[in-house]
């Protein structure tokens, strides 16, 4: 048990530290390298609670993904950073403040949950090898959520085709192979011939 | 020193007020301010996992999936809608972005 117990520290100190930095970090391509610090600390954590497809999950889509799309999109721009940061320190006291205030409500709401709540001193499921995670999954998904499973399908699909779209430009002035143009010419709308007579040139 | 659902929650409510706190301090910069979404998201996940593990119920994990599905697509149509914005004023200082007079 107690092995569980540092490990559960150890993931959640570097999660909730990694987090910090990711909103405090001067340079914003750190914070994308600890914003992935953080999802795969906290995919650990999942693994503690016997998650363990949704840990992979996790990793695949947020490292794989969408913090690479960040990293991408940081190192595209040409955007001086340091002017950005102004009213950091301005911002500073009243947010304090109010996270102060919020961290402390979340927490003692949570408290009492744990304590009064449907949940209240019970162990976490243990996935056995009759019943996998993977496999409890797939039951829920594909019968009592399939349709919004189609629906998250679909949200994806749109969010492609949005991201396209905004994305896309067509630059005028930029020759590009028209292969149907091509396939399509014949010779009679290239060449013409024209009987010139001698000593006359020709004029358009 | 067992390991209990008040552990999960509280390292929620701490991530989640991290992510809170990066869009208050940093107001002009959107792409910490996205991934200050990001983290909010992730705690919810958590959270979801945590109540999933502990009331022997599939529903929570099934739901930070669709979560999940939600914050990929957010990302790609938020970080879409940035380099637009780039490319129309060579700048992603939001606080300069009142040309809808809202």
């Amino acid at each position: 048990m107690t092995v569980i117990a540092i490990a559960f520290y150890l993931l959640a100190l570097v999660t909730l530290a990694s987090g910090l930095m990711v909103i405090t970090a001067k340079n914003p391509v750190h914070s994308v390298l600890y914003l992935i610090l953080a999802f795969f600390s906290s995919a650990g954590l999942f693994i503690l609670l016997g998650a363990e497809f949704l840990a992979m999950l996790l990793v695949v889509v947020y490292v794989g993904a969408v913090a690479v799309l960040f990293l991408f999109v940081v190192m595209m721009l040409d955007v001086d950073f340091i002017k950005l940061r102004q009213g950091f320190a301005n911002y500073l006291p009243v947010g304090l403040v109010i996270g102060l205030v919020l961290v402390v409500e979340l927490v003692m709401v949570s408290i009492a949950i744990a304590q009064k709540g449907a949940a209240a001193g019970s162990q976490p499921l243990v996935a056995t090898a009759a019943e996998p995670n993977i496999k409890m999954i797939g039951h829920a998904l594909y019968s009592t959520y399939i349709y919004l499973f189609e629906a998250a399908g679909f949200v994806l699909l749109v969010a492609m085709v949005g991201a396209i779209v905004l994305t896309l430009r067509t630059r005028p002035n930029v020759k590009r192979q028209d292969i149907y143009k091509q396939v399509t010419r014949r010779r009679k709308d290239a060449v013409e011939i024209v009987p010139v007579k001698t000593g006359e040139g020709i004029s358009e | 020193m067992t390991i209990d659902l008040v552990h999960y929650l509280t390292v929620s409510a701490i991530l989640f007020t991290i992510g809170v706190l990066g869009i208050f301090l940093n107001r002009r910069n959107i792409i910490i301010i996205l991934m200050s979404l990001e983290l909010i998201l992730l705690s919810t996940n958590i959270n979801f996992v945590a109540f999933s593990a502990y009331l022997h119920d599939v529903q929570g994990q099934i739901m930070a999936m669709f979560v999940l599905t939600v914050a990929a697509a957010e990302a790609a149509v938020g970080l879409a809608i940035l380099v637009t914005f780039f490319r129309n004023r060579g700048d992603i200082a939001v606080d300069d972005a009142s040309m809808m007079k809202g």
